[in-house]
């Protein structure tokens, strides 16, 4: 009797649940209302058969359920009871199997004029690639990456040359237009899904998958890596911002050919001296760094992170949080060297200064060992930094200014302008450490390690 | 050699030293005991790993034993656990083992030397298994799928070692599955009794039988991409690995698919979904029948409806793979063929219910875990429409609704069978009942506990949760009640995941001091009750080995005194109070 | 009676009364390790169909160059290999023949026979061990080309085989020195035997397979849909 009674209930729930439920569909972005409708169907014709099917079972348990006197019924078989419900099984099934395979077939053939844009994932970053004016996308090969030439892009098709190539985690498209992305990936596998544009497919090494759809509404949409691929799955995040068609060509135009990063010159040591005489008040005349004066060691730093937090400072990506009073302070002064050949003799200048002395931290080191293996994917063994996988040097650095900026990303200080996707992945990834022990002892560690190779990467 | 001439032999071969008796034995029910308890043991590591991974989700940034690199060990532990070396293993080596000889009056299996290899290779896989916990790195993070790249490569935790003792553990497995599952085939097909037909088999010996079978065709899969991963990790070959820049370093494979081994792990991986739902399915139909004191409807259809999943279970692998990259018109057969299997399952589920119809339905526990099943598995079979059909795949696969829908018919349907199988044999096994009053609030904390964990995840999947994340925070489509849902799914875990303390509790109490069980309980029609002694002794059957005169359900056939006929009933033995109607009803 | 109508009996019916009489027949030859034999056989050929479908998929890339085909590829003209095919056919022969003298009861013959057959299969190995070498002077490693990985992956998966072939015959061998009676023997030896003749098969299906051409691969891998 109570098993008939709870049943009831269950199914009664499950019904109450699926109407009241606020986690639902986000509301969608792009042409696809046709999944949604598939799905509102088999939702249909699935919620009937589930409640009419269980209803049955209720009434079969309750009517049937073991009385003094009750016999069994000796029915082995009845052909057509069973013939009638094949039948009407049937004709379930292909009713919502014929939606959905007209629709898949739509989804097989992106339509003509759909323009081409190729995003690229890797451990667990996102960047894309736009074909140029040509409309051709350059051939690739993975093996071509360099430092230089992260797309991989082979120098020598005169179709890569215009391929306009964004190194950001964000993408801007253009409202009502079909776009057919092309996936591909630098190493392991990952997923392109917009929850909002309904579609995902695999990012596979190797090949190149693709899906299509046309953004119909502007807005910003969170963009996720949904196939598992290692420890930073999780903070592999991206967004793709849809713009009106006019913005999108502005945004379009300042972005960085193919040939023009090919093209870039070297900065000079010798004249970026002078700029560096403003920074040597606070970060030391070698780069040293003063934590009295909360500036942070810049010898010895990855000069592509210099540059970039340079930028972000320029951008106000960084130093604009409230709670950042350094970084505030270090606005005006990246803004002195605004123009990008002054830049490059700076950072030139910068990567002559020699490896000053390390300081002393302490912490139980084997604890930071066990802490760092989370940390080691991207940073490096020895904390050695790599700029393939977007991770500054951390050996080195002064173990005050890591665990500030530990802090700063567990509270969001740094990592909470929307443009600050690196910071923002390290919110994510600093969840794992869970007390002030913990950053210290991770502190302590970094700060023991020595990596073998110190020659710089610029 | 026959029948008469084992019977003959049976009683030189009783064991007598406790070493030879339950150590190293070739009874199958002492096999099934030991397959069962090392089942049950991982099956309760796997438990534990899943509370954890429960925890980081419903309450993040509390617990600091959990970081990126231990979450996706557990989860990758907890799912390769409990499918291959629970399920599988509980399934087929467990009561596979205990019921096969007995359901079809065999003195034993046909090979019991290559019984106790079995057992004991299996339990070798299963140290080999846990060994990973224990090696630098620990544990393979890839995700129970494994698939490479990243399997094997930086980034992932457990790429060095805790991967190579994974695929050698399934080698191993493997191996024991293989010489398990050959003898169970054999032993059908050749050591039943006399007038033991096919078509007289109980339901579950043809679950069993046929997903052997496919466990047979294919575990292979398994091995063939174990074997060649391990090559692509150990000597460096391209099976599997295209170029590849893994953390800045230029890897020297070229060329490979990582694709390919996608269809070879679901082409093994696919088949395995029915070689734990098949024996389920023959189980909960014998259970069903048994207590609702009537005969299963369309006994020829369940039988056919098995085969046919069987087969069409080796066509529809690639339905894990739509969003995979595969060439997308692959799409269009494996969503057909998909959508066609729900045909012959959805038989299954009407025949069931209308078993019960008409019915003398008794509420024993293992018929409430059973009728929890029909209800579990109906919501599984249905979400399963939803992934199947390909289109709808693309929103909905890789996030929640995808564990959501497998818990429910993999993981929480399976198990309420396994534990309506355990309640309904554990007086056959152990000659003692379990209590009922723990085996209630059993089921009744299992079925709405779990029931409440696994549905709201299919929401939150619609929502677009991605799984296999170790934390949500970040984005913007992903509302705080999410979180909120989250951590009540956790409590509700929590609590399921304690209450089967009461499971093993009970069976401690029962063993010890539980009512002695009458040789047939449950007034049950197939041979196993019919042993002369309960528990059976080795050899089953005493000297002569029963004669079977009809199928496995005469329940309350009309004009027959009693409300069941077993097996090995003679008609001329048959109480019969109508003859004219006892004799109607054999037309 | 075939499978079908079996599956169309319906249990439920009345037998005569007592006992069907065709029911106390055995309904086939109690010989279980013939048919745990079969299942296995099917077992392994589902392993090598599955190796050989995944080369067939992955000779689609465009890294894969067949080991034959052209003049300077190590099979283009595999007399080696030629020569390792008849030794593995003489093992075969011998135990068929061995089969044979078993059968007729002349056990001592017979046993000469089936080790003939393992000196053969031995010999195989050894043969099969040297093109291994010749294959990695010539510059084809396991890692070389994937052809070449499939080459040396393949051919050590059959070996395993046969050594596993070798192992099961080396417990029939105890039952001639132990003298039990032919009929156990020829028993085993007829089940040893037949698994000795798949195994020279796969190996004709691997050779063939194996220095096949670029373009019989091709269209091979075209049929098979990649």
């Amino acid at each position: 009797m109570a098993i008939a009674i709870i049943i009831l209930l269950l199914i009664i729930g499950t019904v109450i649940f699926h109407f009241i439920s606020p986690w639902y569909f986000t509301p969608l972005a792009s042409n696809w209302s046709a999944i949604d409708n598939t799905v509102e169907l088999t939702f249909w014709i699935t919620g009937i058969v589930f409640v009419a099917v269980n209803l049955f079972l209720v009434y079969v348990l309750f009517r049937y359920r073991s009385r003094p006197g009750l016999k069994a019924e000796y029915e082995p078989e009845n052909k057509k009871l069973e013939g009638w419900l094949t039948l009407a099984t049937t004709i379930g099934i292909a009713a919502m199997l014929a939606p959905g395979l007209y629709v898949w077939g739509q989804f097989v053939k992106p339509p003509d004029n759909a323009i081409q844009v190729e995003a690229v994932g890797q451990q667990w970053h996102w960047s894309y690639r736009f074909p140029g004016e040509d409309g051709v996308l350059g051939k690739v090969d993975t093996r071509l990456v360099r430092e230089d030439n992260p797309f991989g892009i082979d120098p020598t098709d005169p179709a890569g040359q215009d391929d306009i190539l964004i190194f950001s985690n964000e993408l801007v498209l253009p409202l009502d237009q079909p776009v057919k992305m092309l996936l591909r990936s630098k190493d392991v596998l990952h997923n392109f899904t917009v929850p909002q544009f309904r579609v995902k497919m695999d990012m596979v090494p190797g090949i190149s998958s693709f899906l299509w759809f046309t953004p119909t509404r502007t807005g910003v949409f969170d963009l996720m890596c949904e196939e598992l691929c290692g420890i930073g799955h999780y903070a592999m995040r991206g967004r793709v911002v849809v713009k009106e068609p006019d913005e999108f060509k502005r945004w379009l135009a300042r972005q960085v050919t193919f040939a023009q990063t090919q093209s870039r010159s070297a900065g000079d040591a010798a004249l970026g001296r002078a700029q560096y005489m403003v920074c040597a008040a606070c970060h030391g005349p070698q780069g040293e760094g003063n934590e009295g004066l909360h500036a942070p060691r810049l010898a010895g730093q990855d000069l592509w992170y210099l540059q970039r937090q340079l930028k972000n400072y320029q951008h106000g990506v960084r130093g604009t949080t409230e709670g950042d009073v350094f970084g505030g302070q270090m606005i005006a002064m990246a803004n002195l060297v605004s123009d990008e050949q002054s830049m490059q003799h700076l950072l030139a200048y910068i990567g002559s200064l020699p490896e000053p002395a390390r300081a002393k931290a302490d912490g139980d080191l084997r604890r930071g060992q066990q802490l760092y293996r989370n940390c080691m994917h991207c940073h490096g063994e020895q904390a050695e930094g790599s700029f393939h996988m977007n991770a500054p040097r951390l050996a080195g650095l002064e173990p005050w200014y890591l665990s500030r900026q530990i802090v700063y990303f567990r509270d969001r200080v740094r990592g909470g302008h929307p443009d600050d996707f690196y910071g923002a992945q390290m919110s994510l990834l600093v969840q794992s450490l869970r007390s002030e022990e913990d950053i210290d002892d991770l502190v302590a560690y970094i700060n023991s390690l020595q990596p073998a190779q110190l020659a710089r990467r610029d | 050699m026959t029948q008469t001439a084992i019977a003959e032999h049976a009683d030189e071969h009783h064991p007598t030293s406790f070493v030879s008796k339950y150590i190293w034995s070739q009874d199958h029910k002492v096999i099934a005991i030991q397959y069962s308890i090392t089942a049950i043991f991982v099956g309760l590591v796997a438990l534990v790993l899943s509370g954890l991974m429960r925890l980081q989700l419903g309450f993040p940034d509390q617990f600091s034993f959990i970081n990126p690199e231990s979450y996706l060990q557990f989860v990758t532990m907890h799912g390769m656990i409990m499918v291959v070396y629970l399920l599988t293993a509980l399934l087929l080596g467990g009561f596979g083992n205990y019921l096969i000889p007995l359901m079809i009056g065999a003195r034993d299996m046909v090979f019991p030397l290559l019984n106790m290899l079995s057992y004991w290779t299996y339990l070798l896989s299963v140290i080999v298994l846990l060994a990973s916990f224990f090696v630098p790195g620990g544990p393979t993070g890839a995700g129970w799928t494994l698939y490479p790249p990243q399997a094997i490569l930086p980034g992932t935790p457990g790429a060095d070692w805790g991967i190579l003792l994974m695929l050698i553990s399934l080698g191993i497995f493997i191996v024991a599955f293989t010489m398990g599952g050959l003898n169970y085939v054999c032993t059908i097909l050749q050591a039943r009794t006399k007038g033991m037909t096919l078509m007289r088999m109980p339901l579950t010996i043809w679950g069993i039988f046929v997903a052997t079978v496919m466990g047979l065709l294919a575990f292979p899969a398994l091995l063939v991409s174990a074997i060649m991963m391990m090559m692509d990790k150990v000597v460096g070959t391209s099976f599997f690995m295209p170029a590849i820049i893994s953390m800045g370093e230029t890897l020297d494979h070229t060329g490979g698919s990582p694709i390919l081994f996608q269809h070879l792990f679901w082409f093994f991986g696919h088949p395995e979904v029915y070689i734990v739902a098949l024996p389920a399915f023959g189980i909960v139909s014998d259970i069903l029948a048994t207590h609702a004191r009537k005969n299963i409807f369309g006994y020829r259809m369940m039988v056919w409806a098995i085969v046919v999943i069987g087969l069409l279970s080796f066509v529809v692998w690639a339905h894990h793979m739509y969003v995979s990259g595969m060439n997308p018109y692959f799409g269009f057969f494996f969503a057909t063929t998909t959508l066609i299997i729900a045909v012959p399952t959805a038989l299954k589920v009407y025949n069931w219910i209308l078993t019960l119809w008409k019915g003398n339905i008794q509420l024993t526990v293992p018929m409430l875990f059973a009728i929890g099943f029909i209800f579990t598995f109906i919501h599984g079979g249905l979400s399963g429409l939803f992934l199947g059909n390909v289109v709808i795949d693309l929103p909905l696969s890789d996030t929640y609704f995808v564990v959501g829908h497998f818990h429910m018919v993999m993981g929480l349907s399976p198990i309420l069978v396994l534990y309506a199988a355990l309640y309904h044999w554990f007086p056959k096994v152990t000659g003692r009942m379990l209590h009922t009053g723990l085996g209630k609030i059993h089921f009744w904390t299992t079925l709405v506990g779990a029931y409440s964990v696994f549905l709201p995840m299919h929401y939150l999947g619609i929502l677009g949760l991605p799984r296999r994340y170790f934390g949500m925070a970040g984005t913007d489509y992903i509302p705080e009640s999410a979180q909120l849902l989250n951590a009540n799914i956790t409590v509700a875990a929590i609590i399921v995941a304690v209450v089967q303390l009461v499971f093993i509790v009970n069976v401690i109490i029962s063993l010890r001091s539980g009512q002695k069980a009458p040789a047939n309980p449950w007034g049950a029609t197939t041979l196993e009750w019919q042993t002369p002694d309960n528990p059976p002794k080795h050899g089953n059957w005493g000297p002569e080995a029963p004669v079977v005169y009809r199928w496995a359900y005469d329940f309350s056939v009309p004009g027959a005194k009693d409300d069941f006929i077993p097996q090995n009933v003679p008609n001329s033995a048959v109480e019969v109070t109508d003859a004219a109607a006892f004799a109607e009803a054999g037309k | 009676m075939s499978i079908f109508s079996k599956l169309m009996e319906k249990p439920w019916l009345a037998q005569p009364e007592g006992m069907d009489p065709s029911l106390l027949q055995p309904a086939a030859t109690y010989w279980p390790a013939r048919i745990a034999l079969r299942f296995f056989l099917a077992t392994v050929t589902v392993i090598f169909l599955l190796f050989i479908m995944t080369m067939l998929g992955r000779s689609q890339m465009g890294d894969f160059h067949a080991l034959a085909g052209e003049p300077w590829l190590p099979f283009d003209r595999p007399v080696q290999l030629w020569w390792n095919t008849g030794i593995l056919l003489l093992s075969s022969l011998a135990m068929q023949v061995g089969l044979w003298l078993a059968r007729k009861d002349q056990l001592q013959a017979s046993l000469l026979a089936v080790m003939l057959a393992v000196l053969f299969v031995l010999g195989f190995m050894l043969a099969q061990w040297y093109v291994w070498q010749q294959l990695a002077l010539a510059g084809f490693g396991l890692t070389t080309n994937p052809a070449s990985s499939y080459f040396y992956l393949l051919t050590a998966v059959h070996l395993a085989h046969l050594l596993g072939g070798v192992v099961a015959l080396g417990a029939l061998l105890q039952r001639y020195w132990r003298q039990q009676g032919s009929d156990r023997i020829v028993a085993s030896l007829t089940l040893c035997t037949t698994y000795w003749h798949y195994l020279f098969g796969i190996w004709l299906v691997l050779f063939a397979l194996l220095t096949s051409s670029a373009g019989t691969i091709d269209s091979l891998a075209a049929l098979c849909g990649f």
